[in-house]
């Protein structure tokens, strides 16, 4: 059985500002993160769509310790994005400066850019992730 | 199924960076447990061993069969349980299992690690391997960075204005750091105040330096034995009376249940429902507080507290000697430390000494019958419980 949204698909989207994620022909639920099968009903049958990008801020943090090669990147925010079509997605948050991060982020709008992490010894090449800034 | 009883436990100092190689702490810990159990290295028909990095701390792989050979097990089946810091409660229960089903009668579980002499940088990094190496760790994800955002919707959740969240948490690494003064075998023994918790570094936002548990280096080795075996070689076995485990995927997709571990619950349940007995039931129990917001979502997700009143609880005792449940009475992962390997074993290691009374006075529960075990790996990937009682 074939992976219909590969990882490499995603992030060469993702590349382009797109979105991709797989809607279940089953049941409804849009899914990003990609899997095998549908997160809700665990069927496989299901078509590969492109989201909005857009949605509002569920919870974040402002990391100060940086992981071995990206100490240059701290400070930065990680938010958890509820997306329109329903699901979560992880990504950074721009247009802040991350150490004014606040509770008050939470339920805020905002819309989808993206970067790209060039990757490390341990990373079998590079990968994308969405880039939020606020909706206007 | 058999009944299987712990029959010996051995463990090393939790601490920071040390000389010693992963196979010799377990080897240390090991013949403690062996000679406890009035057994001999060839009397074990099987490892299972945690050990989670490692390939990374000191470019050891198959740790397990080193080891097995190396304390005169020789050529028994050796497995590695790799379930980030669940790894060695992992390695217990499959072992239980074994010998619940009569096909060993004597088998070795634990874990080792050595997280302190990898260094801080790496030690972040390979952390957050336990995260989604693709869909999470390009945002930069660490493995605080997982409980921060987790403080954040709780804080949410719940309705607690952050500030009384925090001092909420404070107060259960408070209660970890006096308890890990009295253990000899604790990493970070000194005394901290609320006030401490409270003006240390931001690590990463809300998380300050002290709702963080150490990276320790360490080992804890139990001897497992079916009833038969047990009878014959302790007046004093503690029995394994349940055992549960569960997984889960990346954090966003856990979205429906967040700040609430599913994959707690279900393996929670699991090792009630096989022992028979309820969270009330339960006297002590060393849970997974690798964050100070941790100890509170573990506490409920295992049916001491209400949901979103942990906190509360812990300020009036309820999580104490005296209270309604007495948790990480050994110091906990935030002071006794976090071999995360290791961790598991570590925490039945504790119980099994409070069963027996054989602790330092101040940190003795009175009279303990029933202890659990909690240990959780990643994003909540990785769930795992113990429950152990005294057979005697």
């Amino acid at each position: 059985m074939e992976y219909k949204l590969t990882f490499k698909n995603y992030n060469n989207a993702l590349k382009k500002d797109t979105l991709l994620g797989l809607k279940c022909n089953q049941c409804g639920t849009v899914n990003v993160p990609p899997k095998m099968v549908c997160g809700s009903c665990a069927s496989p049958d299901m078509e590969i769509v492109e989201l909005s990008g857009k949605g509002t801020i569920q919870t974040f943090t402002t990391v100060f310790v940086a992981a071995e090669g990206r100490e240059a990147e701290a400070p930065y925010t990680i938010v958890m994005v509820e997306l329109d079509e329903g699901p979560w997605i992880m990504g950074n948050l721009i247009d802040i400066d991350p150490s004014k991060a606040t509770m008050e982020l939470i339920g805020k709008r905002v819309v989808m850019g993206h970067k790209v992490f060039p990757g490390d010894k341990y990373s079998a090449g590079d990968m994308t992730r969405p880039l939020f800034r606020f909706a206007t | 199924m058999r009944k299987v009883a712990i029959v010996g436990i051995g463990e090393t100092k939790f601490s920071g960076a040390q000389d010693k190689t992963g196979v010799e702490l377990f080897a240390e810990a090991s013949m403690d447990a062996l000679n406890e159990s009035n057994l001999k290295p060839k009397d074990i028909q099987a490892l299972y061993v945690g050990n989670v990095l490692g390939d990374f701390s000191e470019g050891q792989g198959m740790v397990q069969s080193f080891a097995a050979e190396n304390i005169g097990a020789f050529n028994v089946p050796a497995s590695r349980f790799e379930g980030a810091c669940a790894s060695a409660t992992m390695a217990i229960r499959d072992a239980f299992i074994w010998v619940a089903s009569g096909f060993y009668d004597i088998v070795l579980a634990g874990g080792v690690e050595r997280a302190a002499s990898m260094g801080t940088p790496l030690a972040t990094r390979t952390f957050a391997m336990f995260s989604d190496s693709r869909y999470e760790y390009p945002c930069g994800i660490t493995f605080p960075a997982v409980f921060a955002m987790l403080t954040h919707l709780y804080a949410r959740q719940y309705d607690i204005p952050l500030p009384r969240l925090k001092e909420q948490m404070a107060v259960t690494s408070v209660q970890s750091y006096k308890y890990g003064l009295l253990n000899p075998k604790a990493h970070l023994q000194k005394e901290v105040t609320v006030d401490m918790v409270l003006k240390g570094f931001t690590v990463c936002s809300p998380l300050q330096l002290h709702d963080c548990c150490p990276f320790s280096d360490g080992a804890a080795v139990v001897v497992l034995a079916s009833e038969e075996v047990a009878k014959k070689l302790t007046n004093k076995p503690v029995y394994l009376t349940g055992v549960g485990q569960s997984s889960s995927g990346p954090l966003s997709n856990q979205k429906d249940f967040l700040p609430r571990l599913k994959a707690r619950e279900i393996s929670a349940k699991q090792a009630y429902d096989m022992a028979g007995i309820k969270p009330e039931d339960v006297d002590i129990a060393e849970i997974h507080d690798c964050f100070s917001i941790a100890n509170l979502i573990a506490a409920e997700g295992l049916g001491f507290f209400e949901f979103g009143k942990s906190g509360e609880a812990w300020e009036k005792g309820g999580a104490d000697i005296g209270g309604k449940v007495a948790i990480n009475l050994s110091g906990g992962l935030k002071s006794k430390g976090h071999p995360i390997g290791a961790t598991g074993a570590g925490q039945v290691y504790e119980i099994v000494k409070q069963l027996r009374g054989e602790v330092e006075p101040g940190r003795q529960a009175p009279n303990p019958k029933i202890g659990l075990t909690d240990t959780l790996g990643g994003d909540g990937g990785t769930l795992c419980n113990l429950i152990l009682q005294r057979g005697w």
